[in-house]
């Protein structure tokens, strides 16, 4: 009984715990969607600079704080505004970026089928080839036979 | 059919002439603040003197913050002269220049100090949280916030006199009055 008890006091100092403990992975997950904004095409978890190790201090300070991963980049963006984010929001003007390569696909696609489509219809519309009337080819024959 | 393909192709084009008309127009450098007409982060940090220097206690004035570093060559250079001329023109007229080193060696921007004869308040922001507040992505930067303590301008390269004091101007001619609706 009192193990017991103890086993869930135990489990609710846990719970409340106030600093959640940082998990590297998380702010390794959290650096690398953020620009590092001294480099040219790095993220803040590949940059070696100093600017991108103060970033990842921030990072991990703010979820040892109990802030979520979508809080920590949000505080990033309300500063730095979206060009931090290395890869755009799927919004707005945003969208375009995201969208664009599947409609051109999807354009490129249609114009093949429509093209294809329109080959092999010729070819069944052509007039077939037996259209010289019996009376030519026999001419034909006999000429090539004659100039043998 | 035919007739419509011959409409369609140039018609399709013209989105992409537009969006390509509108991509080039726009410069690839300007990174527009967010930050620009919202109240400026506070933020307090001691001098290389020693002593506290706090936003916040500068409030009703017109505050410049400046952004640079030892290492900044030659920006940081050219606009240390003109923010020391800016500050002694209109410090009786409440404007407060205040200088932030960051990504710096302690004893070269002390140097950069003496070199210059910088008078007003320089700090360093030892864990870079002040320049990530303010959105900083590079050296010099400088932000005018006006008396009721909003960033209304911020200016990315060297400050010359006439951007100084085109902004501190405009600024100061801003009625002192109590905050209104932002």
């Amino acid at each position: 009984m009192c193990l017991l008890l103890g086993a869930a006091l135990g489990g609710a100092a846990l719970a409340q715990q106030p600093a959640t403990p940082v998990n590297e992975q998380q702010v390794h997950e959290v650096a690398a969607q953020l620009r590092c904004v001294v480099c040219q095409n790095l993220s803040v978890a590949d940059s070696p600079s100093e600017m991108a190790q103060q970033m990842r201090a921030i990072v991990r300070e703010r979820l040892a704080a109990g802030e979520r991963p979508e809080q920590v980049v949000q505080y990033f963006v309300d500063r730095y505004g979206e060009w931090i984010l290395l890869s755009p929001r799927g919004r707005g003007f945003n969208l375009l970026v995201w969208l664009f390569p599947a409609v051109a696909v999807a354009v490129g696609l249609a114009i093949v089928a429509v093209v294809l489509r329109r080959w092999t219809r010729r070819r069944r519309a052509a007039p077939p080839a037996a259209a010289v009337d019996a009376g030519m080819s026999e001419r034909i024959r006999r000429e090539l036979d004659g100039g043998a | 059919m035919t007739r419509l393909w011959r409409w369609l192709i140039p018609l399709s084009a013209i989105p992409l002439l537009a969006l390509l008309a509108y991509g080039f127009r726009t410069n690839p450098r300007d990174i527009p603040s967010p930050l620009v007409g919202r109240p400026a982060p506070a933020f307090a940090l001691t001098t290389f003197a020693g002593a506290p220097l706090a936003l916040e206690t500068h409030r009703g004035r017109v505050v410049v913050v400046n952004f640079w570093a030892s290492w900044c060559y030659p920006a940081c250079y050219e606009e240390a002269p003109v923010l020391e001329r800016g500050w002694r023109a209109y410090r009786d007229r409440g404007v407060v220049v205040i200088g932030v080193d960051i990504q710096d060696r302690r004893e070269a921007a002390e140097k950069f100090i003496r070199d210059f004869g910088l008078t007003f308040p320089n700090a360093q922001d030892p864990t870079g949280k002040v320049s990530v507040d303010y959105g900083v992505y590079g050296v010099p930067e400088t932000f005018f916030i006006d008396r009721r303590g909003r960033i209304r301008a911020k200016h990315v390269g060297a400050v010359t006199d006439e951007v100084f004091r085109a902004n501190v101007e405009r600024l100061l001619a801003e009625p002192e009055g109590p905050p209104g609706p932002a």
